[in-house]
């Protein structure tokens, strides 16, 4: 008897394993660049990355060909990575080994990035990252065929506390989730307040991630700082703020988002923060430019882009605009191409991708507004400061890449 | 005045703090084992119920306008019938199998709940402002206390006091006791056993939805904020043991005091202390602190 | 005994095939979640205990082996040692504590050690916390066999996998699976038998713990990498998963269960956020309408068609 279930289990098996064998098959020929986007569909970045980053992948790919009528064919493929580094890392190697996938985009969080900047350099493909944050993709980990391109850990806090400290705000208390990102995000921030001439009093770690943090905050209150730095993110950030304004330390107290998105303002309302200070790589309300980009990606995703999204159209676009002046989609040499030409579009002016993969644009300083200020929807941020490239980000002489020679 | 280096002042805020997150746990875990005693299954999807609570609120009020009073009372009879109905359809066909088939489907359920969620509103979720009349706070001189914070510790000490005086001092709770003690025995005295099950698990997750409503304008609403919690809420029922309605209802309390004590004394540890508590708790009284060996 | 054999052939020839049919990092996948599996279904098919907090073994494996390999230079093997003794150690801890308690009680402190060390993987530096431990060097095996090439790597799991379902099967056909099955069937019988039962529990936990440990630290080598995710209660809801659709106390269930999981993971990942849903409603179907899984109700289907073999 025992045979036989084993017969069907076979037989289902090997069912199973038929349309796999099909995918196998097509492979594509090397007249087409295929772009694979993994992202978070469906998880704790889904809003800021996401399908929007799936849409502004289709909409660079679109451009392109109406624009640039280029002689070969661009195909995309996406896939959900859930934030999980193994099933980031398998699906990479399975686009590169079976579909013929040329380079990887988005990347949102930094495990799964880490995880795939390395298959894709083992096998000459290039990672274009622009939803992870941390900065060992362009230091202790780079390689030479990854380009991290909307922002990082360092250039968002920095940013904001330089302007802060300026503004007045001298005295520092840091709400820091207690984790590796979290103390680097305190960190690069401590340091750039103590040289500017602030002074930091002190810091609270809280679980990660938490839900209540009405105990710190209190202790954020007791020390009496000017303002208190969230080193978190996403819904940690979004709950540390709700708290903060109902235990009424703000507006008496300053809060500094360290890693905040245009979509975590819009799911807090302008209520709870306004008068923010924080760092954005873009902002859809720039200018015409940006205005008309982003209204077509309203069109069809219904909510603005954030800065993760507009930064991968801009990679993408940059990305096959080398493959076409290069005239082959060799990593090596797309890469060399990347890093000659300039960036500029409606996402960057003047960007330049440097040696160890960072690519450097201006950044914003942004205030939220209050309720009364904003005239229509995502109508959010009071641009403050344009802070130059060069000053937003690591300098090369301080980077820890080992490709950069010095 | 200083207590190991902290101002009073201070350390009184703090408790106070941790009273508001242990009556969440109260609530909470007295529903579970209010299931729990009748239906003799762990509900894992109590957290995304308590979830479905806090979005319900904020669907009753964006989209029908509905206020913060009435969806505190709307909410739970809402949720509640929503869990009967997964009684009725589910859960009833596997009270003669293994418990623990109880545990798993509650956890399928629990999945799908909280993916319909997540494809609705996203992960960042959505804000509950607080309702008007209770904005603002008290300044008690040792701390701001918003006066939300206050009215949740009375209305979860009402409820919490309120059930267990049902179950444990009226005639109806009498039923529900007897029930958990010898269901057949109760239903050859006349009374719907199967109904009163029904009604128990309603119940339970009318408990749920209550706390989550209670927790929709201090917490952002969002789809994963029941299985951030249900695992610490297990944690305090193991401790207290679930045999007893007024164990669990001390227990969640006493555990949201601890906790807010560690968060002072030695933050870092305040996401372990309470497991560590049920590892040290398990060693010396493996029946939870109010249970029963059975 | 003959329809064993079978089996084993089976799985033996499939094994040596299916990297040529399919993509093999994705069957390796495979190999190492159905070995974790069958050691989850030691426990669950075979002793009746129902742990949720399997993922402690597997993750915490992986972060030991691939730590040793990647900062202490441990060859591969010594690697894969080291994850399993400490699936085995956290094991005895969490086994120790937990069948203090009985049925859903065990479920649930489980599931809270589980939490607990899913905290200490979070904070510990040598984790990397949520960027993860990158970049881990596969080795040379017994230090000539080259595990960067993919064929080598995949027969070196498989061979893993074929002597951890080995031990496995060999521990559910001695009279040590027999107690076992006698405690699921009936502990207190087994107690007045004259048993100790805490003592055969207790070592099943351990040995389905080092198993899963085996599974994770080899699973480390096949992505180099090691993460939260197989700490997180999610994997740990994830194997009950597999070892329920597959059928939990057949011999075979946990594999065609992990087959179909994983598979479904990596062909889902389109589905994008359908994927939790999608998982919850087998959940739910399993338990309501096949309780038996795959395997299980496979074997009754031959049984009431009446084919005899």
């Amino acid at each position: 008897m025992k045979r036989k279930i084993l017969g069907s289990a076979i037989a289902t098996a090997i069912l199973s394993m038929q349309p796999m064998l099909a995918q196998a098959a097509t492979t594509v020929s090397d007249g087409v660049v295929k772009l694979g986007v993994l992202t978070d569909m469906s998880g704790t970045y889904s809003d800021l990355a996401g399908p929007g980053a799936v849409e502004a992948t289709k909409m660079a790919i679109d451009d392109f060909i109406a624009k640039e009528k280029p002689d070969f064919k661009i195909e995309m493929v996406s896939a959900d990575h859930q934030n999980k580094a193994d099933i980031s890392a398998n699906k990479a190697r399975e686009w590169i080994d079976t579909a013929k996938v040329d380079a990887i985009v988005d990347l949102v969080t930094t495990s799964t990035a880490l995880a795939v900047m390395k298959v894709a350099n083992e096998k000459n493909r290039i990672s274009l990252i622009s939803g992870a944050a941390s900065t060992p993709i362009t230091n202790e980990q780079c390689n030479d065929t990854t380009v991290h391109w909307t922002y990082d850990t360092y250039s968002l806090p920095v940013g904001t506390a330089k302007a802060v400290v300026k503004q007045g705000g001298k005295s520092w208390y840091f709400l820091t989730a207690d984790y590796a990102f979290g103390h680097s995000l305190e960190k690069n921030t401590a340091d750039v307040v103590t040289k500017s001439g602030g002074k930091v009093v002190g810091s609270v770690r809280h679980p990660f991630p938490g839900s209540d943090f009405s105990s710190f905050l209190l202790s954020a209150q007791a020390s009496g700082a000017q303002v208190i730095g969230l080193a978190n993110a996403g819904n940690d950030t979004i709950n540390s703020i709700k708290q903060a304004k109902e235990f009424g330390i703000t507006p008496k107290q300053s809060l500094a988002g360290l890693l905040m998105f245009i979509s975590d303002v819009h799911s807090l309302g302008l209520d709870a923060t306004a008068g923010m200070y924080l760092t954005t790589g873009f902002y859809w309300d720039y200018n015409d430019e940006t205005r008309a980009w982003s209204k077509r990606f309203f069109g069809t995703m219904k909510r603005m882009p954030t800065m993760v999204q507009a930064g991968d159209y801009s990679a993408v676009y940059h990305y096959l605009k080398a493959i076409k002046s290069a005239g082959t989609d060799e990593a090596k040499a797309v890469m060399a191409k990347m890093r000659e030409t300039p960036v500029n579009d409606f996402f960057a002016k003047n960007g330049k991708v440097r040696i160890d993969g960072r690519m450097v644009h201006d950044m914003y300083l942004a205030q939220v507004k209050k309720p009364s200020e904003s005239k229509y929807p995502w109508d959010y941020y009071h641009i403050r400061a344009v802070i130059p490239g060069d000053e937003a980000y690591i300098s090369l002489a301080d980077s820890k890449c080992p490709l950069v020679k010095k | 005045m200083d207590i190991f280096g902290i101002p009073i002042q201070a350390l009184m805020g703090q408790l106070l703090i941790g009273l508001i997150n242990g009556s969440f746990y109260a609530i909470l875990s007295l529903g579970l084992a209010i299931i729990f005693g009748l239906l003799n299954i762990i509900n894992f999807a109590h957290g995304a119920l308590y979830m479905m609570g806090a979005f319900a609120a904020w669907i009753a009020l964006t989209w029908l306008g509905i206020n913060y009073w009435v969806a505190l009372v709307v909410v739970p009879l809402v949720v509640g019938g929503f869990g009967m109905l997964i009684e009725r359809t589910m859960l009833k066909h596997l009270y003669r199998l293994d418990h623990l088939y109880g545990l798993l489907l509650t956890f399928g359920l629990a999945l799908i709940i909280e993916g319909l969620f997540r494809y609705r509103f996203g992960i960042s979720g959505e804000s509950y402002p607080v309702p008007e009349l209770l904005s603002g706070g008290f300044n008690l001189g040792f701390m701001f206390l918003p006066k939300y914070r206050a009215w949740v510790i009375a209305v979860s000490l009402v409820v919490c006091f309120g059930s267990w005086y049902i179950i444990e001092r009226t005639k109806l709770g009498s039923y529900l006791r007897a029930g958990t003690e010898n269901p057949q025995l109760l239903q050859a005295f006349g009374i719907n056993v199967p109904l009163m099950i029904t009604l128990t698990y309603g119940f339970g997750v009318a408990l749920a939805a209550f706390a989550g409503v209670l927790a929709a304008p201090v917490f952002q609403v969002n789809p994963v904020m029941g299985s951030n919690l249900i695992i610490v809420v297990f944690a305090v029922v193991v401790i207290g043991g679930m045999g007893s309605i007024m164990g669990s209802i001390i227990t969640g309390l006493g555990l949201g005091l601890i906790e807010g004590l560690t968060r002072v004394f030695y933050p870092e540890a305040s996401a372990v202390v309470i497991f560590v508590i049920m590892g040290i708790v398990l060693l010396l009284r493996p029946a939870g602190l109010f249970g029963r060996e059975r | 005994m003959k329809g064993k054999h079978i089996g084993w052939i089976v799985l033996i020839a499939v094994g040596l095939s299916a990297p040529f049919l399919v993509y093999p990092v994705l069957v390796m996948k495979i190999l190492c979640f159905a070995l974790f599996a069958c050691a989850f279904n030691l426990l669950l098919g075979y002793t009746g205990l129902l742990s949720f907090g399997h993922a402690a073994f597997l993750g915490w494996a992986g972060y030991v082996c691939g730590y040793g390999v990647k900062e202490l230079g441990f060859s591969p093997e010594l690697g894969i040692l080291a994850g399993t003794a400490t699936g085995a150690a956290l094991g005895f801890v969490f086994g120790s504590l937990a069948i203090r308690r009985a049925g859903i009680y065990f479920a649930m402190v489980t599931l809270a050690l589980a939490q607990l060390v899913y905290f200490l993987a979070l904070q510990f530096p040598f984790t990397g916390g949520e960027d993860g431990l990158q970049g881990v060097p596969r080795g040379h095996l017994f230090g000539f066999i080259d595990l960067s090439d993919t064929m080598n790597m995949y027969f070196f799991v498989l061979a893993v996998f074929l002597v951890g379902f080995w031990i496995i099967d060999r521990a559910i056909h001695s009279p040590f699976g027999q107690v076992l099955t006698a405690i699921r069937e009936n502990e207190p019988r087994a107690i007045s038998l004259g048993y100790d039962v805490d003592k055969y529990k207790l070592l099943a936990f351990v040995l389905s713990a080092g198993l899963s440990g085996l599974a994770g630290a080899t699973k480390t080598l096949v992505f180099q990498l090691a993460s939260l995710t197989d700490v997180h209660w999610h994997m740990s809801g994830e194997i009950v998963l597999m070892t329920l659709l597959g059928g939990m106390g057949t011999v075979f269930g946990p594999i065609v269960g992990a087959t179909v999981v994983v598979g479904l993971q990596n062909y889902g990942a389109e589905l994008g956020q359908w994927v939790t849903v999608l998982t919850g409603v087998i959940f739910v179907l399993c338990v309501l309408a096949f309780r038996r899984g795959i395997v299980g109700e496979l074997a009754l289907l031959i049984k009431r068609s009446g084919i005899r073999m």
